[in-house]
């Protein structure tokens, strides 16, 4: 531990406060160079300047409802799309990952026997379903969900494993102990004492699933990905940056929500992601 | 003439199978069988507080195990009555060394998953009333709505205890639960059994690594010696009046002589012990 000096308390910053300073210098120097090189044309000329970005990041935001037609919406309509395709996708997935899960942390020999079709499964990009879910439904909403819904299964399916199966024994033989029956024990002591993990690994879903719809929204049609494909075959870099910050602003809520949730079912524990 | 309550031990034994299968075999990897203890039989009347101390290691928390239907054993049974006892069941509460209290519940909660596990038809209003009245028991009124981290070490036992008690088991298994609280604590804790004992007066088993704790709150010493096949090596009968007073406990007669044997005895089954690793 660093020694105390002896500053007045008001001019003591804390450790955070300090951080704060410093990612605001940086972004400060990152930004003011990037204004400084485009009016020295040090980069090339399709490359817009901080202030015209900047613009067009306010164009988006302050009027994000307006509809003019398939290729030309306001960003939270392209949003709600990718928001919808994602969160039903996810929802899918997570519906077989977890019992999925669950019967593979308690049965050893369902977890070894299903763990080849996982190994097999789990390395392949997701974005390799995509043709398959075209050629099989023919419709790029339910592709847009096939490929979400199986992108959304293996860290759930292999936290929920986890969690289920490192449940302390302890709590078992207790519940064992007052004679609850294996129903009972799965769904009062397993789950609940498994529900970290198992939040945790849908943490890990939804995030991955929020990176592979703007890919496959390039492929498919509609939402934000394919708005940041569409806005480069219009040559508006700005719009690109634009969506860049929006996509990662909306990726950080949707982790943060999960990070509250992880919290709440953790009790004094230390979550597993932190 | 045998009470319903009487807990008969009978030729406990429990031998651990070492790894012999032909893959271990293969891979050069195989154990010998453990034989964690070898024939205990044990008596234990209605209502009477007994104690098990015995070296580290020696079986004592394996036969506990198998009292309580966690662990079968390789010979023998168990009887409760003449009831055999094969499987855990709420006859029997177990108060576990790490207290064993499930996190995401509160104190109540702890209490009321209890009782709603053992008594599925009991009113929510009477459950209620029981789990206040065995919180009150334990003194740890106020502390309801509280979740276990939020406790101090010798708080959760006291929650233990209470759900342990809170069932009406027939019989209290007690596997070392003071062994992680400080001297402080767990002197406190002692006094705290003693008092609620008293009131209640069920068969406890206690297993201990404590001469002072085993002369303070049972009637029965049984004495374990060392493993492997460990067994029972004496049994003391501690007939102190009561209620005792941990103050005055060294003023009944006997005690020095008692308190000389189990020391006799622990510290010739433990320097054994240290003898044979040596070697």
């Amino acid at each position: 531990m660093a020694v105390e000096k002896l500053t007045p308390a008001s001019l003591r910053l804390s450790e955070d406060q300090k951080a704060l300073l410093v990612t605001l210098a940086i972004a400060l120097v990152l930004i003011g160079f990037w204004e400084w090189g485009v009016s020295q044309k040090m980069f090339l000329p399709i490359m817009p300047s901080a202030t015209d970005t900047a613009k067009e990041f306010w164009f988006w935001i302050s009027n994000p409802f307006f509809d003019n037609g398939p290729n030309d919406k306001g960003i939270a309509l392209l949003l709600m799309v990718s928001l919808r395709r994602v969160l039903s996708g996810f929802a899918v997935g997570s519906l077989i990952a977890v019992p999925l899960g669950i019967l593979v942390g308690l049965s050893p020999i369902m977890s070894k026997a299903v763990d080849p079709f996982v190994q097999i499964l789990r390395p392949v990009s997701p974005l390799a379903w995509l043709p398959l879910g075209l050629a099989l439904m023919r419709d790029s909403e339910a592709t847009a969900l096939f490929v979400i819904a199986i992108t959304s299964i293996w860290p759930t399916l292999a936290n929920t494993k986890f969690g289920v199966s490192h449940v302390d024994p302890v709590y078992v033989q207790v519940a064992r102990t007052l004679g609850a029956s294996h129903w009972r024990i799965i769904l009062k002591v397993i789950l609940p004492a498994a529900a970290p993990s198992i939040v945790a690994g849908l943490r890990i879903s939804l995030g991955i699933a929020w990176l592979v719809i703007v890919a496959a929204e390039i492929l498919l049609s509609g939402g934000i990905g394919y708005f940041v494909w569409n806005e480069w075959n219009n040559l508006k870099i700005t719009s690109i940056i634009t969506a860049i910050l929006i996509i990662g602003l909306v990726g950080l809520g949707m982790d943060r929500l999960f990070g509250l949730l992880e919290r709440w079912v953790s009790f004094g524990q230390r979550p597993p992601t932190e | 003439m045998e009470t319903a309550t009487h807990l008969s031990i009978r030729g406990i034994a429990k031998t651990f199978p070492g790894r012999r299968g032909w893959t271990d075999r293969l891979l050069k990897k195989t154990s010998p069988d453990f034989v964690a203890i070898a024939d205990i039989n044990l008596e234990i009347p209605p209502n009477t507080f007994v104690s098990i101390i015995g070296p580290s290691g020696c079986g004592k928390s394996t036969l506990l195990s198998i009292v309580a239907g966690l662990l079968p054993p390789t010979q023998g049974s168990v009887f409760l009555g003449d009831r055999p006892l094969t499987q855990p069941g709420p006859d029997r509460g177990v108060v576990f060394q790490n207290y064993a209290l499930m996190p995401w519940m509160t104190v109540a909660e702890n209490l009321h998953f209890a009782l709603e596990t053992v008594f599925p038809t009991m009113s929510l209003a009477e459950r209620k009333t029981r789990v206040y009245e065995y919180i009150e028991l334990v003194g740890l009124k106020g502390a309801e709505r509280k979740h276990p981290h939020e406790l101090s070490g010798g708080m959760k036992q006291r929650v233990g205890i209470a759900r342990a008690l809170a069932i009406d088991p027939q019989i209290l298994l007690m596997d070392e639960p003071f062994g992680a609280l400080d001297a402080l604590t767990r002197g406190f804790l002692q006094d705290e059994v003693e008092r609620i004992w008293e009131q209640q007066r069920k068969t406890v088993i206690l297993i201990t690594h404590s001469i002072e704790e085993s002369l303070l709150l049972s009637d029965q010493i049984v004495m374990m010696t060392r493993g492997p096949a460990a067994g029972i090596a004496e049994l003391l009968t501690v007939d102190f009046p009561r209620p005792r007073q941990r103050a005055d406990l060294d003023q009944y007669p006997g005690y020095h002589r008692l308190k000389a044997r189990l020391e006799e005895h622990l510290s010739r089954e433990t320097r054994a012990i240290e003898a044979a690793r040596v070697r």
